[in-house]
């Protein structure tokens, strides 16, 4: 117990100081990720090099890391909406599937209508399935008080093993030999590829800009703030939690899913049971690196990207596991957790051997 | 009906050490939901020394080290550091699934060697072995069976009726007041954590090593969350969380054993059941009225003596 | 008196940030002497107290036990000292019996024998004068059934050296009489007993010695005897005052606020309030006194909707409110403005700066779904320099704020909708004597302007100087509503504990928090 240290509490801290200790947990997460890769006799110069070479080394790569990138931004968007509520959505992946099931459903269905009709219902059904898979934990913890951390997760796998009922079930293609799949869709179920990245980048940019705002300069949005800091200030201002709730659910989900429509439709052309691809882990990660900021999001999620495709390359080219990216993530984010004590408390050194440690300053 | 029950058990032990485990936590006041993260690192530590080594006790204590690393992880995290337990619980779960897939990538398909398997074979117990029925479901197992039952009487016992497992009730149920009484609330944080975690590992181990004894990814698949539920159910008490990881994994096997009951549903169907179970459950305990069945008092609450 | 003192603190600092808390503190206290730490809110009586109990730590300085030069560095080294320390919050564990708080952190066998536990437990009691059921549970406890298994806790521990921290503040007039006489007890045995408060009349009753602290510094240390209540208060606030609340007296009043056979029940359908009817009339305050968690709490709750009444009816100028959430009533055009115990829990978000609070009751004004803050802002500055409120600005926090501060800002917002019906719940409690009367001051103007008011208070000499009738409660009923001049502390002492059955109905809502 005795310990040289003191730590003091800090006034607040300017945003710039903040994202700077922000920074330097990053760097340690990634010099300590060298050190454990040390231990698996792993080069961390070279697999750091080979990470960014394969992300971003070569146009195809770069388009590759962006088809990578959209997934995740939009989950994280949905992600922090539920967050920022202090409502752990940790449902995405199930909310994904959903989406992509729901998309899928259309998509093989009215396969004949035009393109961008379909495409609109697809988008629709997607979104709605998210929401409504993200909903149903919603309503009971707004009206029972549920927790929702378990339920949500617990969603997911139902959803897994629905689509992979489907998948193995009644949805199989004849016509693939046994080959356990989904059929393709038709050409008007694919999303159009705009500069060489499917039309996804857009959306995700529109999305980015359109959470920011939706989170900063709407009622709604105060209200998810007000009701994530404390359930009882906002029910003592006459806000009607369930709903807020609700909504913010509706939202979480539905961006899920709609992530789920577009990896369906862009990246994978039919539903698969492993369609949300850790999106739904991932963006809690990104969500929570970025402080549940829309706009900050959008670069942590570049930067996530080109981690994961990496991870990708590196596993092709020098036969280290892809799963090195989750790690290195999970270590990112230890760091930073970490780093959040910093912000709030002052270490120091004391100068005599008796060790105080203090209470915040008051104005 | 023997037969599913006896198979039954084994299926309960990964999530009764996993239950126990967080049981531990919980009682020391920490929310750790990185108990998936924690098995699938006791998982494939477990199966990489008996699989390098040959030697079941060196791979259980492994597997017990792995999750009590992780769990160390999640401690200095939240206990020192006051980092958010529920985001770094997720945290310790993507990362343990990475980490268990790094490792155990190169193994895929290797099998626990003979002579290990054969110290996880089916002992009959003396006796009680003999007793029809009860006997030889419960009592013809593995000794990886009888170290959970030996678990589920030590955590009783310390729990209720000893001085050390006082003192870390009153942590988690009011910190401050502990820390008043003179009680080292960290140190006994680290510990239970700690230790919870080392249990997990163990839940893992029994997976990777006894269950299915050859090496597939990801061999946890959210039995980790279901024990979270499942501490819920059991109301923090050990003996009601054997009989709930029972039912569980009664209900997890189910979708092998349908065919031979005689049911016929797709097996993802079934195998949903103990997911919506879950599900059901977390429902169901929304609404417990009894002071001593809710939740430690100061659960996932993080302390800082100076900060009142 | 022996000719070691008990507890010698010689030149104590200690600094939080900024803040100096305690600047160079000499303190002495003998065995054998109830000694008083006076001093108003933030004069840092608690601090000073902490760093025996081993809580804090102080930057310089150094403190001798017994004549021996120790360092406190955890509670555990303090328990080791014979140094025990009552928190204003009591620090008890809910679930367990009173046996098992006293044990824990404990040195013993590893297998717990509660056996033995009882029974030094009992011939603890019989020694003070203390009554304690060892196998009852601390939820089922009033609050001075807590407060005297605090001392047996201590006591347990061994204590020579008993701190209390504000140990009068939620007790009835009677309760403090018994406490008193356990102190006189604790003090025969040669216990050293320190007390913090800021109540002079219990200093000048209880005290041998009276050290007096403000705004971190010692001002100086005096015999009981040889000193008059004007003097300390000058010590206290560092210039005269006058210590006498006004009572604005208006004549014209009218019907505001009706209650009649209102219930309320908790979620486990016990009685929170039973039949409560009172009239709150215009240019009011009302009063409410209570043991904690008498149902002050849903009284206020219920009349702005927070909580939903069983039964009865509560008119607001002839209309029934019961049934409606705060939306709903807010939609009636009802305007009503609520300070609530829990500022920072319940009335602000915390870690929202100034303008975001005051938000907080503008945004619903506003048409369609954009958020405006242009008129939120103009407020904010309004109610900083009206208030005086101490900020570095309208964008920190309010979780940066004092006490005081913070309270001037709920309030401040509370007051700018122009209420009719103004609920304040403990709105001094935590504040100095300067911001207290501003607070006094700012109610006095509302009762003036025709704006009813509900006071509920701990401190019986402010609602019998501040209100015009009190209602008292007990166990959810009303036991007496009385004009407050014409009545006494001691009678008012007396209602709020009828019909208690060993306080469990207080106990039972948690009147520890």
């Amino acid at each position: 117990m005795k310990s040289p240290i003191k730590i003091i509490k800090r006034g607040d801290l300017s945003k710039k100081k903040t994202v700077m200790i922000q920074l330097i947990a990053v760097v340690l997460s990634l010099v300590f990720a060298g050190i454990v890769m040390l231990f698996f006799n792993l080069n961390p110069l070279e697999v750091f090099s080979t990470i960014v070479r394969g992300s971003i080394g070569t146009d195809i790569r770069i388009k590759q890391t962006i088809v990578r990138a959209i997934p995740l931004i939009i989950a994280s968007l949905g992600i922090l909406v539920a967050f920022k509520m202090k409502f752990w959505n940790i449902g995405g992946e199930g909310q994904i599937m959903m989406g992509a099931l729901a998309s899928s459903f259309v998509a093989l269905n009215f396969g004949d209508l035009p393109k961008p009709l379909l495409l609109l219902l697809m988008a629709m059904a997607g979104a709605i399935a998210g929401g409504i898979w993200g909903l149903i934990p919603a309503l009971f913890k707004a009206k029972m008080g549920t927790n929702e951390t378990i339920f949500t997760l617990m969603m997911n796998y139902v959803a897994i093993k629905y689509v992979s009922y489907l998948q193995y079930g009644p949805w199989r293609d004849p016509e693939a030999k046994g080959f356990p799949r989904i059929p393709r869709f038709t050409d008007n179920g694919v999303l159009p590829k705009v500069a060489g990245v499917h039309i996804g980048w857009i959306f995700a940019l529109l999305l980015v800009v359109a959470v920011f705002f939706f989170m900063n300069y709407t009622k709604k949005g105060y209200e998810i703030a007000v009701v994530g800091e404390s359930l009882n200030t906002a029910r003592y201002a006459g806000m009607h939690v369930p709903s807020i709730i609700i909504t913010a659910m509706l939202i979480s989900g539905g961006l899920c899913g709609f992530v789920g429509m577009i990896q369906a439709s862009a990246v994978e052309k039919t539903l698969v049971y492993t369609i949300s691809g850790n999106y739904g882990f991932t963006a809690i990660i990104t969500a929570w690196l970025a402080r549940l900021n829309a706009i900050a999001t959008l670069f942590v999620c570049l930067a996530f990207a080109v981690l994961l495709q990496g991870a990708d390359y590196i596993q092709l080219s020098m036969h280290v596991p892809s799963a090195l990216a989750q790690v290195v993530q999970g270590v990112i984010l230890f760091f930073v957790l970490g780093s959040d004590f910093f912000i709030r408390y002052r270490v120091r050194w004391a100068k005599d051997s008796s060790k105080t440690t203090g209470e915040g300053a008051s104005v | 009906m023997i037969d599913f029950l006896t198979a039954a058990v084994v299926a309960t032990m990964p999530l009764l050490f996993a239950t126990l485990g967080e049981i531990l936590t919980e009682k020391s006041g920490s929310l750790n939901l990185g108990v998936e993260g924690m098995m699938l690192m006791g998982a494939v530590f477990g199966f990489s020394t008996v699989y390098n080594t040959g030697n079941p006790f060196l791979a259980l204590c492994a597997a017990f080290l792995a999750g009590a690393v992780g769990a160390f992880i999640f401690a200095l995290i939240t206990v020192t550091f006051q980092g958010n337990q529920v985001v770094t619980g997720l945290t310790l779960t993507i990362f343990g699934a990475g980490f268990s897939r790094f490792v155990g990538d190169h193994m895929i398909g290797s099998s626990v060697p003979r002579a290990a398997q054969d110290f996880f074979g089916k002992v009959k117990i003396p006796l009680l072995g003999d007793i029809p029925f009860v006997g030889q479901i419960f009592f013809r197992q593995d000794v990886f069976v009888y170290l959970g039952y030996i678990m589920v009487a030590v955590l009783s016992v310390y729990i209720y009726k000893t001085r050390p497992g006082l003192n870390m009730k009153a942590v988690g149920e009011n910190t401050a007041a502990a820390d008043a009484s003179g009680i080292p609330v960290n140190l006994y944080k680290y510990l239970h954590i700690v230790a919870g975690g080392g249990l997990c590992g163990l839940g893992g181990a029994y997976l990777g090593i006894v269950s299915v004894p050859m090496w597939q990814e990801d061999v946890v698949t959210g039995r980790g969350w279901i024990a979270v539920a499942l501490v819920i159910l059991a109301g923090w008490n050990p003996i009601k969380a054997l009989v709930g990881s029972f039912v569980f994994g009664a209900l997890s096997i189910l979708g092998l054993w349908q065919g031979s009951m005689g049911i016929h549903i797709s097996q993802d169907i079934v195998n949903m059941f103990p997911y919506l179970a879950t599900i059901l459950i977390v429902i169901i305990s929304t609404h417990k009225n009894r002071k001593e069945d809710r939740p430690p008092g100061n659960l996932s609450d993080p302390y800082f003596r100076e900060e009142r | 008196m022996t000719s070691t003192p008990a507890i010698r603190m010689e030149r104590i600092t200690k600094t939080f940030g900024t803040v100096t808390a305690n600047d160079n503190i000499n303190l002495t206290v003998w065995n054998g002497e109830i000694h008083a730490l006076l001093g108003e809110n933030g004069a840092g009586k608690s601090t000073l107290m902490n760093m025996l109990s081993g809580i804090y730590r102080p930057d310089s300085g150094f403190i001798l036990i017994d004549g021996k030069q120790v360092n406190i560095a955890s509670p555990k080294d303090a328990i080791k000292m014979g140094i025990g320390m009552i928190h204003q919050h009591f620090k008890l564990v809910d679930v367990m019996t009173a046996a098992d708080n006293i044990i824990i952190g404990q040195k013993g066998k590893f297998l717990l024998s509660r056996k033995d536990a009882h029974q030094k437990i009992k011939e603890i009691s019989e020694r003070y004068g203390l009554e304690i059921d060892p196998a009852k549970k601390v939820y089922e406890m009033s609050v001075s059934e807590k407060q005297t298994l605090e001392i047996v806790k201590v006591l347990y521990r061994g204590a020579r050296i008993l701190i209390m921290d504000e140990p009068t503040a939620v007790l009835t007039p009677q309760e403090i009489q018994q406490l008193f006489r356990i102190i006189r007890n604790m003090k025969e045995q040669g216990c050293a007993v320190v007390i913090i408060t800021h109540k002079l009349n219990e200093v000048m009753e209880i005290s041998d010695r009276i050290t007096v602290l403000r705004q971190g510094k010692s001002i100086d240390t005096i015999e009981t005897k040889d000193v008059k209540v004007p003097t300390l208060i000058e010590m206290m606030v560092g210039r005269r005052v006058e210590l006498k609340i006004k009572r604005e007296e208006v004549a014209e009043k009218k019907a505001l606020l009706n209650f009649s056979h209102v219930t309320v029940l908790d979620k486990e359908k016990h009685e929170m309030l039973n039949d409560v009817s009172f009239e709150l009339k215009t240019s009011e305050i009302l009063g409410i006194a209570g043991v904690a968690g008498s149902g002050q709490k849903e009284l206020c709750e219920v009349i702005c909707g927070l909580q939903q009444a069983s039964g009865g009816n509560i008119l607001f100028e002839g209309e029934d409110i019961v049934g409606k959430d705060p939306y709903e009533i807010y939609k009636l055009g009802i305007r009503m403005g609520f300070v609530p115990e829990d500022r920072l829990g319940m009335g602000l978000v915390a870690s929202m700066d100034i303008v975001h609070n005051v938000v907080l009751k503008d945004y619903r004004m506003q048409k369609g779904v954009l958020l405006h803050r242009k008129s939120s802002i103009d407020k904010s500055k309004r109610i900083v320099e009206s208030l005086e409120v101490l900020t570095p600005g309208i964008t920190t926090p309010v979780r940066r704020l004092s006490g005081g501060n913070i309270q001037k800002v709920l309030l401040g917002r509370e007051i700018d909708i122009l209420p009719k019906v103004l609920i304040t719940a403990y709105p001094v409690r935590g504040l100095d004597i300067g911001a207290s009367f501003k607070i006094y001051d700012l109610l006095n103007d509302q009762k003036k302007n025709g704006v009813g008011i509900i006071f509920v208070g701990e401190d019986l000499d402010v609602l019998l100087d501040l209100c015009d009738r009190i209602l008292i409660l007990s166990g959810g009923k009303v036991t007496g509503l009385v004009n407050a001049q014409e009545t006494t502390k001691e009678a008012i002492g007396y209602m709020m504990t009828v019909g208690l059955e060993e306080g469990f109905r207080a106990a039972r809502t948690g009147g520890t928090a």
